[in-house]
């Protein structure tokens, strides 16, 4: 090559092409993929709603999602009723509940706005299932999961997502015997007060057979991530006592 | 070897022991500890490694008589990063599930020295077949120490590989675990896998005495 590669002029010259060629290039692939993309992720949060109530083709230990091709015709099959909550806990539904953005809402009640409370009603051979979307900060990026829960905000299934958690530490709140652990843990106390479920630390219940003790075994390697669960199920799922509150009162 | 002449196959071999990127190089430790807690992470990562150097690498390698030397890394890592960015979104769009389990690598992959390292250290001044074997020889040599760290840790951390047990139960007090052994908590954490690592720097060199440096 002739040209000399160490002018100023050059330099700046190249900078420019490779930032206008990169950039486009970028901006070309995201804009014409972002159609795929987002119809992925509208299936895959009807995949983890169905998967908190036990719609799903898991195996002895593995996760499995519906099938893309079916997630819709079994969505529109259980879930009932897609509902907004308001803070005293009445409701309204909203066919399109699922699609809000959890992330959005609560920068929205940081600010001082009022925050969209998305529920979701399923119904499994006879019994309903009531599926709340929480989300939360792990330790590297954002977690968050969906909880199914009965009249009683006991827990009957839940999952857990992460952004970025450490591969083979945090990230292992995606698995199974973690999010199995939850089942049948109850939120509120004898009274009706909300006391959360607390990933603790040497709770000498390894096999989570103690089930009233508000407390799930933790992660080895994954406290952080592991507070972070505790800390959404706590601050998320409060926000909607006032709808169990009204709804059990309605039913007895 | 009828297709790689000698030299072209040093390229590969050279990097699985003598000049391994982590032991001997001492590039790619960070991530190197970050995901070797499981066999199965390792390998993903492993992979990952392998196909953005090998393209990466001819890359640079074509374009290594244009980059002005002035910048030459911001250019190596605009390519390295816009290179992930666009197989992220690729694999998000056709192949969902899959880029769930990749995502995590993607901001890993980006800050790995193994790849910065490389291209500045052979793809600017080689050609790029030449580029492309050394990039997948020095992946291929990442990869080793990462299995074998991911093989210890996960093995005595947690008593699995690769996700199966292969130990017993730790909670029913089946298999090796009904003799009072216990799963070692600590092999989870990050150190370790320095220690680990340190004892294969250390049998590497004791075997081989020519890579001691005085």
């Amino acid at each position: 090559m002739s040209t000399n590669t160490d002018t100023n002029k050059y330099t700046i010259l190249f900078a420019i092409a490779m930032v206008v060629v990169v950039g486009s290039l970028l901006a070309f692939t995201a804009s014409s993929l972002k159609p795929n993309i987002q119809e992925n992720e509208r299936m895959e949060k009807q995949q983890n709603i169905l998967y908190a109530m036990g719609i799903n083709e898991n195996g002895a230990t593995d996760i499995k999602f519906i099938g893309t091709d079916k997630v819709a015709g079994e969505f529109s099959k259980y879930i009932s009723k897609q509902l907004l909550i308001n803070a005293d806990g009445s409701s309204e539904e909203n066919t399109e509940a699922y699609l809000i953005d959890v992330k959005k809402e609560q920068a929205k009640a940081k600010n001082g706005g009022t925050r969209l409370l998305p529920l979701f009603v399923g119904q499994k051979e006879g019994e309903s299932f009531y599926i709340v979307p929480i989300r939360g900060k792990g330790l590297w990026d954002a977690i968050w999961g969906y909880v199914a829960l009965n009249e009683d905000m006991v827990v009957q299934g839940a999952f857990f997502d992460h952004a970025a958690e450490t591969p083979g530490l945090g990230a292992n709140i995606k698995q199974r015997y973690f999010m199995d652990d939850f089942v049948g843990e109850k939120l509120l106390s004898d009274n009706g007060d909300f006391k959360g479920i607390t990933v603790a630390k040497g709770n000498n219940d390894p096999k989570n057979l103690i089930k009233d003790d508000y407390e799930v075994d933790a992660l080895a390697g994954a406290t952080i991530t592991g507070d972070g669960v505790s800390a959404m199920i706590k601050s998320d799922l409060k926000l909607y006592l006032p709808y169990f509150k009204n709804l059990k009162n309605q039913l007895n | 070897m009828g297709l790689l002449s000698k030299k072209d196959a040093k390229l590969i071999t050279d990097p699985l022991a003598d000049n391994n990127p982590i032991t001997i190089q001492v590039l790619g430790i960070c991530s190197a500890l970050a995901i070797t807690a499981e066999l199965k992470a390792s390998l993903v990562m492993g992979i990952a490694v392998l196909f953005v150097l090998g393209i990466g690498n001819v890359v640079i390698s074509l374009m290594r008589n244009i980059i002005p030397s002035k910048i030459r890394i911001i250019v190596q890592l605009i390519v390295v990063a816009s290179l992930v960015i666009i197989v992220d979104q690729v694999l998000k769009a056709f192949a969902y599930e899959l880029s769930k389990t990749l995502s995590v690598f993607v901001g890993l992959i980006i800050t790995n020295c193994i790849i910065m390292g490389r291209f500045e250290a052979f793809a600017l001044g080689n050609g790029p077949w030449k580029a492309f074997l050394d990039g997948i020889g020095n992946a291929f040599g990442y990869a080793v120490i990462l299995l074998v760290v991911g093989f210890f840790r996960e093995l005595l951390g947690s008593g699995t590989l690769f996700g199966i047990p292969v130990l017993g139960d730790p909670i029913e007090k089946t298999g090796l675990y009904s003799t009072g052994y216990e799963n070692n908590g600590f092999m989870l954490m990050p150190p370790m896998a320095l220690i680990i690592v340190g004892l294969i720097i250390w049998v590497q060199r004791s075997r081989n005495t020519t890579l001691i440096e005085d």
